[in-house]
């Protein structure tokens, strides 16, 4: 499914990316590229960070050292105006869906329109309804995000997020917590979207299946570094003992099954003497 | 020295924790031209904030008068001075007890379902899907909050004063036979504009602002758990109490000399 990309069109570039919670290193010195057009997963066990390299590339969260550019752009050297302006052309799919609940689904969807844009009412009904036939949920524009299923909550959270046609949509873990075909629907859907509206996808996830599945390009990152990157196919197949452990699911490897303890005869005896 | 390092760090996240209330005050006055452009937000606050905390203050208000025409008759008729009961009823309500039950009371429903919900919009992401969307949260979501807090409490006790004169009239009055005349007239001429009223008036307006303040602040703070909302819930309720009744005491200070 991968596509041959423009080499030097990268949408998104970090650099020396350090980011601290207290005197945990989350992001120890990475540098990523993001190509423009692609589909790039940014995958890793739970816990190492990759939400946070999602706030981070949104300016939500502000790095401790490093830089990272979007469309040019250093993102945290803007102002307030323009992170807004650089925002409303990056949608984000948050794990949860982040639908606002007192809103129904076609008030979700017509959301960022109303206050972004000036459009006629009429004009935002039918782009509204577009987006939603776009995630297949045309005919659930009346729900209220309390009657939606998981996995359709986070097709509503799309077709928000492609409301004003963003040149790029990051995902945020969209696979876990979905059945067998919510699954299978998102991973269509990000991709057909990504192709269709020419759009760069960012997706963040531990799913290996899923994401090699439609991604062009893989980064693995752990501990605060990114281990490797590549297209998914030679990530499997050539990829170091540690990427092999993760995208082959292994419980044992470089990732040690036990948690760092004393040995085990010590712990039991030790505490009869 | 482990108690002095604890006190430091306490006194340290105190401050830092004023600041950041600050700082979100600040961000939310910067809302207020946008908001003005968009009354709708407001009203729809107002009607979530306000609206909805009349039952509890009109009950509490009726009982309220209702216990001093009574309390009042009492203690006035030992020296015969039941005549100025209806004096006494209003001074209580609009000097004090209208502004300082209404608050207690505005931060028990209005201010706890306040920080619930905001907490519950961070726990959920509402918050930060908003600011992915380019939307301000502090503009759309806190600043038509705050105003209708500001706007409600002033409201709210002068309906829970009003209410609870005619529950004093109703006792006095009404079951123990004192001269309607004389409720009426001795409230009429002896409640001051300025001194009684304004005063009053003045007190809930400031209960309003801080009481929103700390449960809108608590809810936006919080750690985005249930336990983390339970905490801020807990939380908004007992600091804005306390600061009612401390601040109810340096204003009827500074008020009354």
């Amino acid at each position: 499914m991968s596509r041959d990309l423009p080499a030097d069109d990268t949408l998104v570039r970090i650099r020396g990316l350090k980011f601290y919670r207290g005197s945990r290193a989350i992001f120890d010195g990475i540098d990523i590229d993001i190509p423009r057009g692609s589909v790039t997963a940014i995958m890793g066990p739970s816990g190492t960070g990759k939400t946070t390299l999602l706030k981070l590339i949104g300016g939500q969260l502000k790095p401790d050292a490093g830089t990272i550019e979007v469309d040019g752009q250093n993102v945290h050297a803007l102002s307030t105006r323009d992170l807004y302006r650089l925002r409303m052309r990056m949608g984000m799919l948050f794990q949860s869906g982040a639908l606002l609940t007192d809103l129904s689904v076609f008030e979700n969807v017509a959301y960022p329109l109303h206050e972004h844009t000036r459009l006629k009412a009429s004009m935002i009904r039918k782009l509204v309804l577009m987006k939603l036939e776009a995630v297949g949920l045309r005919g659930a524009h009346g729900l209220m995000p309390s009657e939606l299923s998981g996995g359709m909550a986070r097709r509503v959270a799309l077709a928000r997020a492609i409301a004003l046609d963003p040149m790029m949509i990051m995902y945020d873990e969209p696979f876990t917590g979905q059945d067998p075909i919510s699954m299978g629907v998102l991973v269509q859907l990000i991709r057909r979207l990504n192709d269709a509206a020419r759009i760069t996808s960012v997706v963040v996830s531990h799913d290996v299946a899923e994401a090699s599945e439609i991604a062009d390009l893989i980064y693995v990152i752990s501990n605060g570094r990114v281990i490797e990157s590549g297209p998914p196919q030679a990530l499997s197949e050539n990829g170091g003992e540690w990427t092999r452990q993760f995208m082959g699911g292994l419980p044992d490897g470089p990732v040690p099954f036990h948690y760092p303890a004393p040995e085990l005869e010590v712990d039991l005896f030790e505490g009869a003497a | 020295m482990e108690w002095l390092a604890q006190l430091g760090r306490g006194g340290l996240s105190f401050s830092a924790g004023l600041g950041r209330a600050h700082l979100l005050m600040l961000g939310m006055l910067r809302g207020v031209p946008q908001l003005l452009g968009r009354p709708r937000l407001l009203l729809e606050q107002l009607l979530s904030v306000g609206v909805l905390t009349i039952l509890i203050i009109a009950v509490s208000g009726v009982f309220v008068g209702m216990v001093l025409g009574l309390q009042g008759y009492y203690i006035l008729s030992r020296f015969g001075a039941e005549a100025t009961l209806g004096v006494m009823v209003a001074a209580s309500l609009v000097r004090e007890l209208g502004p300082v039950v209404t608050a207690l009371l505005f931060a028990g429903r209005a201010g706890s379902a306040l920080s619930a919900e905001i907490g519950l919009m961070k726990a959920t992401e509402q918050l930060s899907g908003l600011e992915m969307m380019a939307v301000n949260p502090e503009h759309r979501v806190l600043t038509p909050r705050l105003l209708a807090g500001i706007l409600s409490m002033p409201l709210l006790a002068a309906m829970f004063s009003m209410l609870g004169v005619y529950g004093g009239w109703f006792v006095g009055v009404g079951l123990l036979g004192v001269d309607e005349g004389t409720y009426w007239a001795q409230m009429q001429s002896q409640i001051d504009w300025d001194e009684d009223v304004l005063n009053g008036v003045i007190k809930s307006i400031v209960f309003g602002v801080v009481c929103t303040w700390i449960a809108i602040f608590q809810g936006y703070d919080c750690i985005p758990t249930s336990e983390g909302v339970s905490r801020a819930t807990t939380r908004t309720v007992v600091h804005s109490s306390l600061a009612v009744l401390g601040l109810d005491f340096v204003l009827t200070a500074l008020m009354f000399n």
